[in-house]
């Protein structure tokens, strides 16, 4: 029998992926024994990389895409999808993502930015990327560069919740005003946003994003994560918050439960119990690099 | 059953939003459901596509998974999609060895037997049925590999069964929400409507 015509890569494709992660959390790992962990726990997928953010916050120097070897460690740990780090603006790590069959790619802030004036063209990718925002219009940016998924950019591995509830606010925020606006101030807005007018149009018309909205960036408790989506995220990624606190798989199975059952306080209190404790964080004015000011 | 049918969709984790926007279009009301209370007030229900092995613990830590299988083996109509068709099927190759289904469809399949999102794909299928071929999509797909004999096939892809139902269970193993179009979501609403 010859094979029926098919299409992969497509935008629909890469945003199917973005949408079936919803309402849950995705795990920073960078050991195949920390993903069984992560996948035990109830990950819908898991990011592999070298280290967490709060390590690399600590260790300081230049932060790359993960050794492969790491990720293929990682990929053939668990069978939920995994997702892997390349720098801003370097497509050839993204490249190699692809190569490797990652099934996501993070152009991130986390790691250092290896262009200083363009992102990655994601539209040439047959697998999906997700970008950080601190705004609207650095959302749409990434959007028009294909995007298939935006997170909040939050300030990653402070543990500190913060930065990411003023991006989150920031974008819903204006979402809710664009569709407020008449035709005419729609222009107004693109060019405030410095975003193409096509986008801002069509969040006009539908008053959501035009990809899912994840948040990341701080989340160190269960009620973080609820917190993110009772704001508006429909998922959330976690970074040091789970292995860099006192006891991982308890913390990851109760911040699992709490993104599902985000509205229900109850079963937020009952998970939240005896988790030991969580990272020690940091506060914005203890820290000298803010990663959310990478990227544009 | 009452005239409007009010559909349960699975809210615990995964695409269950597309899925009730698509139900509200066809006209029938939907309730996301996350633990047991919410179940009570359903005529049939939706298991989503997502991660089968997250669902699959969420069932059970929210309380869920004995009072959903009771209503579905007592006859409510269910339509599972992608990670939704794990949990129905019989048996699962590739799953975590905790993880748990419904068996409500004796069918078996294979965990992202389609591969990774590299290979998820879309295409168009011909559905029983349907009078012009159905745009589908694949997300890291689950293959179905054994159909039972009291199982209808709606659809193959490449030869190989894509939406199969009993009486009572439909189950595709791609996205009918993600297609902009309802007709297969309308087969299911006949099911229920009888």
């Amino acid at each position: 029998m010859t094979q029926p015509d098919k299409t992969t890569g497509s935008m629909r494709v890469q945003r199917g992926l973005a949408e079936m992660l919803k309402g849950g959390v995705i795990m920073d790992v960078v050991t195949p024994g920390q993903a069984k962990i992560a996948e035990d726990s109830g990950a819908i997928a898991v990011m592999a990389l070298e280290r967490v953010p709060a390590d690399i916050r600590r260790d300081g120097g230049v932060a790359r895409m993960s050794d492969p070897e790491m990720i293929e460690g990682i990929q053939a740990a668990v069978s939920i999808p995994v997702m892997a780090k390349a720098r801003i603006g370097h497509f050839v790590e993204a490249q190699v993502l692809e190569a490797l069959g990652v099934d996501f790619i993070d152009e991130s802030e986390v790691l250092t930015p290896a262009d200083e004036a363009f992102h990655i063209d994601k539209m040439k990718f047959t697998i999906p990327f997700v970008c950080g925002a601190t705004n609207l219009g650095e959302a749409l940016r990434r959007i028009s560069e294909g995007a298939a998924l935006i997170r909040s950019k939050g300030e990653a591995g402070t543990g500190n919740i913060v930065e990411a509830v003023r991006h989150l606010r920031s974008i819903l925020g204006d979402i809710r005003k664009i569709t407020q606006a008449d035709s005419a101030e729609l222009f107004g807005w693109a060019k405030l946003l410095d975003a193409p007018l096509p986008l801002v149009q069509e969040i006009a018309e539908t008053g959501r994003l035009q990809v899912p909205l994840f948040c990341a960036g701080g989340i160190a408790t269960p009620a973080d994560a609820a917190l993110a989506m009772q704001l508006g995220a429909e998922s959330v990624f976690v970074g040091s918050g789970i292995f860099k606190s006192d006891d991982p798989a308890p913390r990851a199975r109760a911040i699992v439960e709490a993104t599902a059952h985000y509205r229900d306080a109850h079963i937020i209190a009952k998970v939240s119990r005896k988790l030991g404790a969580p990272m020690t964080g940091i506060a914005m004015d203890e820290i000298n690099q803010r990663y959310a000011e990478r990227g544009w | 059953m009452s005239a409007r049918a009010r559909i349960g969709v699975l809210a615990l984790q995964g695409a269950f939003a597309a899925h009730a926007t698509t139900l509200q279009r066809l006209g029938v009301s939907t309730a996301e459901v996350r633990v047991a209370a919410d179940l009570e007030q359903c005529d049939a229900f939706v298991l989503p596509g997502g991660e089968s092995t997250t669902m699959s613990q969420l069932l059970e830590t929210s309380q869920l998974f004995g009072p959903l299988a009771k209503r579905i083996a007592a006859g409510m109509p269910v339509f599972g999609t992608c990670a939704g068709m794990i949990l129905l099927s019989k048996g699962i190759a590739d799953g975590r060895p905790d993880q748990r289904s419904f068996a409500a469809l004796d069918i078996d399949v294979q965990r992202n037997g389609f591969g990774r999102q590299l290979d998820s794909f879309e295409t168009e299928i011909d559905v029983l049925g349907l009078d012009r071929a159905f745009h589908a999509v694949f997300i890291r797909a689950p293959r179905i590999s054994r159909v039972g004999s009291e199982i209808e096939t709606l659809a193959t892809h490449g030869g190989e069964p894509v939406l199969v139902r009993s009486k009572t269970v439909m189950a595709a193993s791609f996205h009918p929400e993600l297609a902009d179009d309802d007709r297969v979501h309308q087969l299911f609403l006949n099911m229920v409507q009888g």
